[in-house]
Order: C-alpha cells, then sequence, then structure tokens
C-alpha cells in the first residue's frame, strides 16, 4: 500500500480500528481531540461504537464494562484527563481486564499547559492510580512507530489480561509524517470465557463469570497480587523493548524516549561532524523498562559520560540511574516548561560534558 | 539534503495548508518528511504556524527552531520568526501585507506580492501558493508538479478544476523571484 | 411431595451478609423473580455497586460486574453497547453510590437514553462504612456524620433522584416504591418487571427507587424501621410512577 501522510492522532485511530478495536469512549481534551473525532466518524463504518462519555471517569469505567464484556476497546485522552481515568485504570487492572489507554501528554501539574510534555512518566510507570500494579507502558517516536505499536498493544493487552498504555506526547499526535497503515491486520481473536456475556447453568459449561477487583479476603487479595506479579516477571522477560543507536565506541551515551529521543538522534548527527562519538539508548517500553540494556549501552567501556534528556524535571532519569547503580554519573537535561529542547542545546551539553 | 522550514501566518491564509502540501509532494518524492502545526487555544483568525522537514535521511527533530527557510504571511509573524532563520537561510515575506523590510543582513531575503498575484489570477485565495511557487523557485526541494499532485489528493477529485488556477499560481510566484 | 415453594435459581445459594430487617435481601428476591419470570436469565448482567450491596455478585446468579463506587451506570453503559439489545444490564445501587459519588454517571445514562434498568435501594443513609450521612439523608435525621441531625441551611435538603431524571427526555420508566408492606412489596415487583420489559422494549432508560429500611444504622429494630419508613420516608419520597413512555 502506498504511504499516506497522517498525523499522529488519527493514524493511532485507524491502527486501532485495523487492529480490531471496535469499541471507543473518551472525553474531549486538547491535545488529543483528533482521536475521538476520527473515530466518531469512523467506528459506525466498520460496525463499532464511539460513544463520547460525560467525563474521562465515565469513559474508563464505560471501557471497564465493555472490556468485561469481552470486547478490544480502548480509550484516550491527554495528561490531567487521565488523572481522572487513573480510579478505573486501577480497577481495570485488578479486575484483569485487557484494554487500551492512550495518553497524549501535555504540560503539567494541573491545568498545566497544552503543548508537549513529558511529566506523565512517574504516573504512567510508577502506579498512577492506587495499589499494586503496572500498566505496559510503550512509548513511540514516530507516528508510524506509534502505529504498529497500536496493534502490539492490543495484542498484549489481551494476552496478559491487562491494561496497556500508549504514552505519547502531543507533538507526536499532532505531527504527520508518511506512514503505512496494514490493512485488516487484526490478529485472531483471543478466546474470553470470563467475560459476562449472559449465562444459564441449563445452557453453558463454562462457570458464572464475575468480573471483579474485591478481594476481601487477604489470601484471596494476596493471591491476586501473586498472579500479577508474576505476569508482570513474564513481560519484563517477553516484553521489553530498546533501541540501541550509534552504541557501539561512543564517548557519549543520551538516553531519551519518544519524542525526544529523536531530537537526540539530530544532536548525535551534529556532534558527530564535530568528531565526537555519541550514541543513542532508547526504551521504547518504559515499563517494562529495559534496565539491562540501558545498563550495558551506559556502562560500555568507551562510554565517559551519559546524559538523559527529558521534557520533565527529571523522572525516566531515576530509573537509569537505577539501572546503572552508581557505576557511572548519569547527568539531566531536562525541561519541565513544555518546552522542547532542541539538538543545539543538547550537542552544546554534550560539548560541555566532554570539557569538564 | 535537509530543508528545515517554518511557515507562518493568521488563520485562513492557508498557513497550515502550504506545510502540508509541500510535506505532501516530498512524500510522493520518497523523501523524509514531517508536519507540524503549533496549536493553541481554539480561536477562529488568530496565528497559525508550522513545522516542515523534507530530507533525505530520516528526520530527527520535527520541531523547527533554527530554519533553513521562514516563510511569514502576515506581521507579526515577521517579527517573530525573522530570528529563526539560519544564517545563509531564506525569509520569504508577503510584502502585500507586511509593511517592513527584514533587518537581518546574514541571510536571503524575497519579497514576494502573494495578495496582489493572487488577485491578478482572479483568486485572493491562492496567495499561499504564491508564496509556495516562490519558495520552490528557490529552494528547488520539491517538483512543482507534485504540489499540484498533493493539492488534488488533498481537495479531491471534484475539485480537480482548480488545478490550473493554482498551476499559474505557483508559476506566478516563482517568476516573481526569478 | 408437592413443591409449593421453590428458591428462584436466579439467586445463587449463598448466603447474604445482611443484617436482620435490611430491605436488600428482599428486593434481590424481587429483582431474581422478576428476570427468571420474563426468561431473562441468560441475556442477563448485572453491575453490583460500592456499598451494602457491594457483594452482589455473589447473590444473582448471573454474569455480574463489580463497579467503582458510583460507575455502575458508566460500566453498565460500556456493557450493554457491547452486547446490544438483546442483553438485559441491570446495575443495583444504593444511595450514597447513585445520588452522590455517581450522580454524573447516573444523569448521563439516563440523558443518553442507555437501555438499561437500574435499581436504587434508598435507605437515606450510608450503610456499609458505618451509617454517614447520604444525599437522601432526611431533614433533622441523626447519622455518624450529622450527628445534630441534618441542617438543612448546611448541607441542603435531601435529593429526590425519581423526580430529577424523570425530567430527562431519555427515560423512560421510572418508579418509586416501598418495601414497608407485602401489598407494597407486591407493587415493588411489578415495577421492576416493568423496568425490565421497558428495557428489552428498547424504549430507553429504566429506574426503579426503591425506599428501603437500615436498621442498624437507623438505630432502631426491624419494626421500628418499617415505621419510619412509612412515617418520615414516604412523604418525602411520595409513591409511584414518575415517567412513563
Amino acid at each position: 500500500m502506498a504511504k499516506q501522510l497522517m498525523k499522529g492522532c488519527e493514524a493511532i485511530a485507524e491502527a486501532a480500528i485495523q487492529a480490531g478495536c471496535r469499541f471507543f469512549f473518551g472525553y474531549p481534551i486538547t491535545p488529543q481531540n483528533d482521536i475521538p473525532e476520527y473515530m466518531s466518524a469512523r467506528m459506525p463504518k466498520v460496525g463499532g461504537c464511539f460513544l463520547q462519555a460525560e467525563s474521562e471517569v465515565a469513559a474508563i469505567n464505560m471501557v471497564y464494562g465493555a472490556a468485561g464484556a469481552g470486547a478490544r476497546v480502548m480509550t484516550s485522552s491527554s495528561s490531567p484527563g487521565i488523572s481522572l481515568k487513573q480510579e478505573g485504570i486501577s480497577y481495570i487492572a485488578g479486575a484483569e481486564l485487557p484494554c487500551v489507554i492512550v495518553n497524549m501528554m501535555r504540560g503539567g501539574p494541573g491545568l498545566g499547559s497544552i503543548q508537549a510534555s513529558q511529566g506523565d512518566y512517574f504516573q504512567s510507570t510508577k502506579g498512577g492510580g492506587h495499589g499494586d500494579y503496572h500498566l505496559v507502558v510503550y512509548a513511540p517516536a514516530s507516528v508510524q512507530e506509534a502505529i504498529d505499536l497500536m496493534q502490539t498493544a492490543f495484542d498484549v493487552a489481551d494476552k496478559y489480561r491487562m491494561p496497556v498504555l500508549i504514552l505519547a506526547d502531543g507533538i507526536i499526535g499532532q505531527m504527520m509524517e508518511p506512514v503505512e497503515i496494514k490493512q485488516g491486520n487484526a490478529s485472531e481473536p483471543v478466546k474470553k470465557d470470563w467475560a459476562t456475556v449472559g449465562w444459564s447453568e441449563k445452557d453453558f459449561t463454562r462457570p458464572r463469570a464475575v468480573v471483579n477487583s474485591l478481594y476481601i479476603e487477604v489470601e484471596e487479595l494476596e493471591e491476586l497480587t501473586g498472579r500479577l506479579q508474576a505476569r508482570y516477571a513474564k513481560i519484563a522477560e517477553e516484553e521489553t523493548r530498546v533501541e540501541l543507536y550509534n552504541t557501539e565506541d561512543a564517548e557519549f551515551m543520551l538516553c531519551a524516549y519518544g519524542t525526544v529521543a529523536r531530537i537526540c538522534k539530530t544532536a548525535i548527527a551534529q556532534l558527530k561532524k564535530q568528531g565526537i562519538k555519541a550514541g543513542l539508548v532508547r526504551p521504547i517500553t518504559l515499563w517494562p523498562f529495559p534496565y539491562k540494556a540501558v545498563h550495558d549501552a551506559i556502562a560500555a567501556p568507551s562510554v565517559k559520560k551519559a546524559l538523559c534528556v527529558e521534557m520533565s524535571a527529571g523522572q525516566m532519569v531515576e530509573d537509569v540511574r537505577l539501572a546503572i547503580n552508581g557505576e557511572k554519573e548519569i547527568e539531566l537535561l531536562g525541561h519541565s516548561g513544555s518546552r522542547v529542547p532542541t539538538a543545539e542545546e543538547i550537542a552544546q551539553r554534550i560539548i560541555q560534558m566532554r570539557g569538564a | 539534503m535537509l530543508e528545515q522550514n517554518l511557515f507562518a501566518g493568521f488563520g485562513g491564509q492557508g498557513v497550515l495548508l502550504m506545510g502540508q502540501l509541500l510535506a505532501f509532494a516530498g512524500m510522493l518524492e520518497s523523501k523524509y518528511v514531517s508536519w507540524l502545526p503549533a496549536y493553541g487555544p481554539e480561536m477562529r483568525g488568530g496565528t497559525a504556524n508550522c513545522s516542515v522537514n523534507i530530507s533525505d535521511e530520516p528526520i530527527g527533530s520535527p520541531v523547527v527552531s533554527k530554519a533553513t527557510s521562514v516563510i511569514v504571511m502576515n506581521r507579526p509573524s515577521l517579527d517573530k520568526f525573522e530570528s529563526a532563520v539560519q544564517p545563509g537561510g531564506m525569509l520569504f515575506i508577503n510584502s502585500s501585507i507586511i509593511d517592513r523590510k527584514a533587518e537581518r543582513d546574514d541571510i536571503q531575503v524575497f519579497y514576494v506580492p502573494c495578495n496582489e498575484i493572487a488577485e491578478q489570477l482572479g483568486n485572493a485565495r491562492v496567495a499561499n501558493v504564491v508564496m509556495l511557487g516562490a519558495y520552490i523557485e528557490k529552494t528547488k526541494c520539491v517538483d512543482m508538479e507534485n504540489i499540484l499532485n498533493a493539492l488534488l489528493e488533498k481537495l479531491g477529485k471534484t475539485k480537480a478544476h482548480l488545478i490550473p488556477l493554482n498551476r499559474e499560481a505557483l508559476v506566478k510566484g516563482a517568476e516573481s523571484v526569478r | 411431595m408437592a413443591i409449593v415453594f421453590k428458591k428462584t435459581s436466579v439467586l445463587t445459594d449463598t448466603i447474604m451478609h445482611y443484617c436482620p430487617g435490611c430491605g436488600h435481601g428482599i428486593v434481590h428476591r424481587l429483582v431474581a423473580e422478576a428476570l427468571e419470570e420474563l426468561n431473562l436469565q441468560d441475556k442477563a448482567v448485572g453491575v453490583a455497586p460500592v456499598g451494602c450491596a457491594v457483594f452482589a455478585y455473589r447473590y444473582f446468579n448471573v454474569d455480574m460486574q463489580e463497579a467503582a463506587h458510583g460507575r455502575a451506570p458508566a460500566v453498565a453503559t460500556g456493557i450493554k453497547r457491547v452486547l446490544g439489545p438483546e442483553s438485559c444490564v441491570f446495575t443495583y445501587q444504593g444511595d450514597g453510590d447513585l445520588a452522590s459519588i455517581g450522580a454524573a454517571e447516573i444523569v448521563h445514562a439516563a440523558h443518553r437514553g442507555e437501555k438499561i434498568t437500574v435499581i436504587f435501594i434508598n435507605n437515606a443513609i450510608y450503610g456499609m462504612t458505618g451509617g454517614q450521612m447520604a444525599p437522601t439523608t432526611l431533614v433533622g435525621q441523626r447519622t455518624t456524620t450529622s450527628p445534630y441531625g441534618r441542617d438543612m441551611e448546611h448541607c441542603g435538603s435531601p435529593i429526590r433522584m425519581s423526580e430529577m431524571l424523570a425530567t430527562i427526555d431519555g427515560s423512560a420508566f421510572i418508579e418509586r416504591v416501598a418495601l414497608n408492606s407485602t401489598a407494597n412489596i407486591q407493587r415493588a415487583k411489578k415495577a421492576i418487571r416493568k423496568a425490565f420489559e421497558t428495557q428489552m422494549a428498547g424504549k430507553g432508560f429504566s429506574m426503579v427507587e426503591v425506599l428501603s429500611t437500615c436498621p442498624t444504622n437507623w438505630g432502631k429494630s426491624a419494626v421500628e424501621s418499617m415505621d419510619w419508613l412509612e412515617s418520615s420516608m414516604i412523604p418525602y419520597y411520595p409513591l409511584g410512577v414518575k415517567k412513563e413512555v
């Protein structure tokens, strides 16, 4: 198929439909309105359902109901709206339901700004809602990668019966790039005999379905969280993704994700012209965090210093430091006011680090 | 090749469309492209600008902060983005409605009377395409025909009758800076 | 031996955790019987609330989902949109759940004309958390968070959800009933049947508000509770059909 020039938000929405998603519940918030708008036009044409909820709180609970009834379902929002969804996300994790959530991050805290940001790293990877749970978190760095990760997200959600988050920023959502969306790419539907679709003792052999996150007995709750933790361990082993770019013989290692990672690549090209070897380690899954790959990239003998670049006051840098566990010092270049770092300032910082 | 462009003007001047047409044309030529609009609270007639990259290599930052070319369609955009042109870069000024000259002397500046040319062609709305013609004449970064192909794709076949007018607008724009 | 009485198969054999004199057990049975009589067991999906009826998923012998506090109408919306008009989706909610924290969800489920049935238990108090004031608590009523009696100047007067939701175009059937007498329990059963029929006919949103008792948190005996329901609650919350299209 020929390439199309598509906006990130619209491409993500179409990719979800191609992945077999037929239910979307959402609420307007900038900068992700193109997703619900696209879905509202497209869903009726593929026999699906788009519904604008009264709030993000309601939207995520509609997702809960639809996922519990066995559907491939998603919602999308941006930072303040994702905060509102955290209650529902915790329940979805507790009830072991599969779904996909898209967060087009904007600046915070509070109403913050509507410009791109990476301030929701902690919220996305360290909890967000209450309780002992995780989401699988994918951080695309291009529109094409966002498309490809949508299919993966739905499959991983179904495979492990858990919510999956696509964590992008406003730039990925608003940017247009040439992309290819594979048509009719939906994977085989997963059998969901736990779904609530109607039941009676006379007609069905399966047990009565109960979708629930309440485990009032200590032993029962521990059994659930134990099951979740075992699942998370398996995911860490099998689903962790990372990109290594120019890491071989690099003297300086950058670590960044999403839009910032591609800006780092421009900086690396600029540095190369000046004879400075810099590389990039880019986590694609923020949870599970690629601790080993990040460690190995930075701990390599050729690497003199490492720099973490983020559109936040420094959130992922904590995981990078955890990965390297004191073996090397990790510096931070962080902007938290929704200002996008430029390739020039990243290159400049490396040059400074080299001189120091 | 890496063309890093900033298009700016007020809403309704077709500034975002200019950028999209350029990105689309680049895609038709199998180049790497990106288009990124600046967005703010919705307001009709507010300012609009977009970053467009065209390159032979994968594009790093989609945000253009230091541009090889800046294209400004109104005065506030000139005031805001003149400083964003890289030394040696190009600045395209819609001289029909911008009442001052550029201040920089380390860049190439082109004055294009977009609105007047468009009105001579009988349709004030093609002022943006006139400017695109001037830009392509100087940068040669895409083939003019691909702008028209992009436009056809964007407008749909029912608007094919608008293509000759837009071709003329591109040509006149190009002639104005030759 | 002839069988003269049999528990409905739409209730499980699990022993209910409700206090003596509580109305939940009665309403559970009415709902289950209505589903059985209308032959809806295998089409039904219920949504349990947070509140005393949190374990409703253990008692109704149908596929069930447990919702977050107040969100049952949103969860039911998701289920109904997936399963379609053939399904029978109901929520079972208390007054704190529906009239306080879930006020937005219930209003907008009605406003969309969501084809679901809501069983709303109004006993004028928060039961599970230990007898705090609800939006439906009567003026002057003492609770653990209105120890001097509910003061209208301070926290308003009790909210009448049925009347409010009846003003919304999307609601198709709304009736308020009470459990204070056998006759009224029979009427409640009829109303619940009617609500399910409304849903299955695709007419729109349906709700039955059941005035119920909470002897434990009212500090009354079961019998005193029934009397108080009749003498204090019914005058403020008039029984009857509020909406029928």
